[in-house]
């Protein structure tokens, strides 16, 4: 396909590939009968190929049921990947066990979507962020506490409340304590699912921001599980559309809300309410009907073809491969929208 | 579900043969490991003048030179194909399911169970009814006046209900009710349903009440626990939204919500009751099980130990399968899996 | 537009004082008395919507928006919530009538569709018989009536294969399918007000396109007054005539839609638009949140509720920090409660907040 030389010297300000996932898969098996046998798989993450490069936020955007969890879940190897690959740093992490992968902890942290769920109510706040300098037994210079209270100045908490528990905190600051958790070993890539979505409005307006000044602060990578494709836009270097366990769509944020080129990631745009009554009567609307198709026994072919109103025959049979359709901006899709190029490469590209 | 089924089957037999399998080697084990001899065991069951031989002919007629494991095998033979034992006099069959002879009395062990069956099962069942119904009664209301006098009290009396052995609260009833006041039967008697109904319940009244405060304590706080729960659930709320009176939320929508986890319990203390209720048995003196097994072990009379044992082992597996099946009646979410 | 002086008494009081609406709220106060004090979750709100109107309520958690539609629709538990004022519906008054004829009006003149469709629905029935039992409370009828009439809404609300699905339970729908059915229950005895409390926040936002349209379509076909409440300023966009901003138990700001998204007067609204990053314009580079986190409804703090996280307060003196602002109409049935002087507001909107947006 196109050249990669090309869009990488395009945008310098994004380094070499700091996390990279090839083919990856992880499929849940079903297991019924007398015998447990295996008589199926949910195909959470069905072969996503993607890379992180040092310093960007990438998104994974989709609905519920297309894998997008499962893929952060994979990434900071909480879960084993049934095939695939996943390279942090250049090194191959994909199988490594979990005494084998604790080192590698300081560098890949994750964010939790629930900031109630997620720190211990029995712990203090100062237990909770100082835990991992004790886990991966961290020289401090100023001892734990110091640097502990470091960090809550940091997010923007007050170093008072060190001694303070969970409880006693509103969703928004505890979700700081996450954010002051995850940084306390200062990693390279931070993994967060949906890091703002259980937060009233104003309150994600303020963690969104933190996130970015930190990201500027420290060099940090972001890695950002999202439904919410307003915040997905805003945050975002490049996004990544999910269904069913596939990319759907990869593109740098401009391009792919400017000029989307699938199908479902039109629909998804076209979907999201847009706070203004001018538009309310005049908006073209895409209404995909139906829901998402369970992930236990995806459609054949093009897996968004079931709910697709631009889909053909091809597309129940052939698997469309995820392209390089215009300079770093990829797409799964026989028919795409936005694009000059031929609908099908005639080559025979069918990686 | 059919393999469902089948996997539970399977799930319990061989459970029943863990436990009769421990069972046989308690007895038995036990005393080797603190040196009897199969002869030292013998003489518990010969009288107190016995010659030496007498002894090893009787340890031998048991089976005690075996080895423990054809032990173990010749006992639970019996139950499938039925055994043969002599008596030096002549042999005697004893048909499947054979589960042995008294070492003491030299009676099959079967029928007396299935004769003793019928008073254990009228007073688990009949005690079942009582306090299933009063326990979760007073858990509702209970939870429904969180916080009143009603709930606080019913809460204490069910506290102490939990707490007092049903040895004090039997004998204390009986001393009240029975002798004092005469208004119910003085235990030792049962009349089989089937003879009189009237005078069946007359005599079990006492030892029903008795065993259902025990229990039905412990239901009204779980039920009380459950509703209190359930009561806050979404769906509560939308039953209340579609203008449903309130009596209709609470039984339609509440209880069927909150019963599902006491069923599970409930099923597990019957099947447990159905191998005897030994205190409440020896306080009423109704010859149940319960009073059976007793007699076995004071007697080291094995094969009553086992029968009443793989008998009550029988009643819990069973009624956690009919538990089981009964769940997925009761949650449809079940049955899809 | 109705960047007019401030106009002082009851001229055009559209929107709080309609006295034709179907359902009107007047000085609506509902607290919760509880150990640490007196929770004052609804302070003195006002509104009224009118039949075939929809009034979107917006705030954050704690603005006291679902406390609000629980105290309409009568399902506050009894004895812990202490409601004063009014509320008219279709002009008989809900507060202090006897709970069972409010329970006769539930479902039948007005309904509510919840949050989360999953745990809205019992789980041990089925979705069908959820429905009848709906209808047959306020229609007597049989129940091959009512499962008639359960399959013809069912089919209405746009499940496909009503007749076997009627007998499906909940657990066997998608997410979407059961907000459907949901609204199938809601409406199953034609009620005159609908209370939609985040209809679309736990579904897929394909999905919650969906929803929101069959909503739109349905109040086109029956008519009815709707209430829709949520935190999602997107979604009052796209169904409501009306909007109400609460903040702390009461109403900061009350307008026509159009007005609240093209000439929005409260600090407290201007906030909300500047929080959340939009798809319909230029990506900003920063998003302007609302500093602190929204108060304790037990220590709401004195003067304006909103003085602690308010940018401009105490731009007009101390009234901020002492008074409480009247919630009034500023011109044309717009209404806010802020201290702000008219052309204050008016500079700072035109030049501080909506080039940032």
């Amino acid at each position: 396909m196109s050249t990669k030389t090309e869009t990488a010297a395009a945008d310098r300000r994004l380094g070499e590939d700091l996390l990279v996932a090839t083919d990856l898969q992880k499929h849940f098996p079903i297991r019924r009968g007398l015998l447990q046998r295996q008589v199926g798989a949910v195909q959470a993450v069905d072969g996503l190929t993607f890379s992180v490069k040092r310093g960007e936020t990438l998104s994974l955007v989709g609905e519920s049921g297309c894998g997008k969890t499962t893929t952060g879940r994979l990434l900071t190897r909480l879960i084993e990947p049934t095939g695939g690959k996943i390279t942090l740093d250049g090194r191959d992490i994909t199988h490594l066990s979990a005494g084998a992968m604790r080192p590698l902890r300081r560098d890949i942290q994750m964010i939790f979507q629930d900031p109630y769920g997620s720190l211990n109510p029995r712990h203090t706040v100062g237990a909770i962020i100082g835990a991992p300098f004790r886990l991966q037994k961290v020289k401090t210079e100023h001892g734990v506490k110091r640097a502990v209270q470091e960090l809550l100045e940091l997010v923007g908490l007050s170093p008072e409340h060190y001694n303070r528990y969970p409880h006693e905190f509103s969703g928004g600051q505890r979700q700081r304590i996450g954010i002051a958790r995850t940084l306390a070993l200062r990693p390279k890539v931070i993994v967060a699912d949906e890091p703002v979505s259980a937060l009233d409005v104003s309150i994600q307006a303020q963690v969104v921001n933190l996130m970015e000044d930190l990201q500027n602060e420290f060099d940090l990578t972001y890695v950002i599980i999202a439904h919410d494709l307003s915040v997905v836009r805003h945050v975002s270097d490049r996004v990544a559309v999910m269904y069913l366990g596939k990319i759907m769509e990869l593109a740098d944020r401009t391009s792919l809300y400017e000029r989307p080129m699938h199908p479902y990631t039109v629909a998804l745009l076209s979907a999201v309410p847009i706070p203004d009554t001018a538009r309310r009567d005049n908006r073209e609307r895409i209404r995909l009907s139906g829901d998402v198709p369970s992930p236990i026994n995806p459609p054949s072919g093009c897996r968004f073809h079931t709910r697709c109103w631009k889909a053909q025959e091809v597309c129940k049979t052939t698997e469309p491969p995820l392209a390089e359709l215009a300079p770093g901006h990829q797409a799964a899709c026989h028919f795409p929208e936005n694009t000059t190029k031929l609908t099908i490469d005639p080559t025979g590209s069918a990686a | 579900m059919i393999t469902y089924i089948i996997r539970r089957l399977f799930a319990a037999i061989v459970l029943l043969f863990v436990v009769s399998a421990v069972t046989f080697a308690i007895f038995f084990l036990m005393p080797k490991l603190v040196g009897a001899s199969p002869e030292t065991l013998a003489t518990r069951y010969v009288g107190r003048a016995a010659t030496a031989d007498t002894v090893r002919e009787t340890a031998e007629r048991l089976g005690f030179y075996d080895p423990i494991y054809v032990q173990y095998w010749d006992w639970a033979k019996g139950i499938f194909v039925g055994a043969d034992y002599s008596y030096g006099t002549g042999v005697e069959h004893c048909p499947a399911p054979c589960l042995g002879y008294s070492f003491r009395n030299n009676q099959p062990v079967f029928p007396d169970l299935m004769d003793r069956l019928p008073v254990t099962m009228s007073l688990a069942v009949g005690a079942a009814v009582l306090w299933l119904l009063g326990g979760v009664a007073v858990g509702t209301l209970s939870a429904l006046r969180k916080g009143t006098i009603f709930d606080r009290a019913a809460m204490s009396i069910s506290l102490a209900g939990v707490s007092l052995p049903i040895f004090f609260t039997g004998l204390l009833s009986l001393s009240i009710f029975s002798y004092g006041l005469g208004w119910t039967a003085v235990g030792g008697s049962y009349v089989p349903f089937l003879d009189n109904p009237g005078e069946w319940a007359y005599n079990l009244l006492l030892p029903w009440i008795t065993l259902a405060l025990l229990f039905s304590a412990q239901y009204a706080r779980l039920t009380r626990a459950g509703m209190l729960e359930t009561m806050n659930e979404d769906f509560i709320r939308t039953a209340r939204a579609k203008g449903l009176t309130e009596r209709t939320v609470v039984v339609r929508h509440g209880l069927r919500g909150a019963l599902t986890p006491i069923l599970t319990i409930f099923g597990l203390d019957v099947g447990l009751l159905l191998g005897g209720a030994i205190l409440t048995e020896s306080a009423f003196s109704l010859q149940g099980l319960g009073k059976y097994a007793i007699d076995g072990i004071t007697n080291y009379d094995l094969p009553k130990v086992m029968g009443v044992t793989i008998l009550a082992a029988f009643f819990v597996v069973l009624a956690n399968l009919v538990v089981d099946l009964l769940y997925a009646v009761v949650d449809p979410r079940v049955r899809a899996k | 537009m109705t960047q007019q002086e401030d106009t002082l008494g009851g001229a055009a009081t559209r929107p709080p004082a309609d006295n034709g609406a179907f359902l009107q709220v007047r000085e609506l106060r509902v607290h919760f008395p509880t150990d640490d004090g007196v929770v004052r979750s609804v302070d003195d709100l006002s509104f009224s919507v009118a039949r075939g109107k929809t009034l979107g309520i917006v705030g954050e958690s704690g603005s006291g928006k679902s406390v609000t539609s629980l105290s309409i629709m009568g399902l506050h538990k009894k004895g812990t919530a202490k409601i004063t004022g009014e509320i008219l519906l279709d002009g008989q008054n809900l507060v202090g009538m006897a709970p069972d004829r409010v329970r006769q009006l539930r479902g039948k003149r007005m309904a509510m569709i919840f949050q989360d469709p999953l745990s809205a629905m019992h789980p041990f029935y089925t979705v069908g018989s959820q429905i009848i039992e709906a209808y047959r409370i306020h229609n007597k009828v049989t129940k091959a009536v009512a499962r008639k009439h359960a399959i013809d809404l069912l089919d209405r609300v746009g499940i496909p294969n009503p007749k076997s699905r009627v007998d499906d339970y909940p657990h066997q729908f998608s997410g979407g399918m059961r907000q459907r059915a949901m609204i199938a229950m809601a409406l199953s005895c034609d009620p005159d007000l609908l209370i939609a409390d985040e209809p679309t926040t736990a579904l897929d936002v394909t999905v919650q396109a969906q929803i929101l349209d069959l909503i739109r379509d349905l109040q086109a076909e029956f008519n009815s007054a709707v209430v829709i409440i949520t935190h999602d300023l997107g979604v009052v966009a796209e169904l409501a005539d009306d909007i109400m901003v609460m903040y702390a138990g009461r109403a900061v700001e009350y307008s026509s839609a159009a007005d609240i998204f093209n000439s929005p007067q409260h600090p407290y609204t201007w906030g909300l638009l500047g929080s959340m990053p939009r798809l319909d314009r230029e990506r900003t580079e920063r998003l302007q949140p609302i500093k602190g986190t929204p108060p304790s409804l037990i220590n709401v703090p004195e003067g304006c509720p909103f003085n602690p996280r308010c940018a401009y307060a105490g731009t007009n003196g101390d009234l901020s920090f002492t008074v409480r602002p009247e919630f009034r109409d500023v011109g044309g049935g717009h209404h806010i409660a802020c201290h702000l002087e008219a052309q204050d507001r008016q500079r700072i909107w035109e030049t501080e907040i909506r080039p940032k947006l």
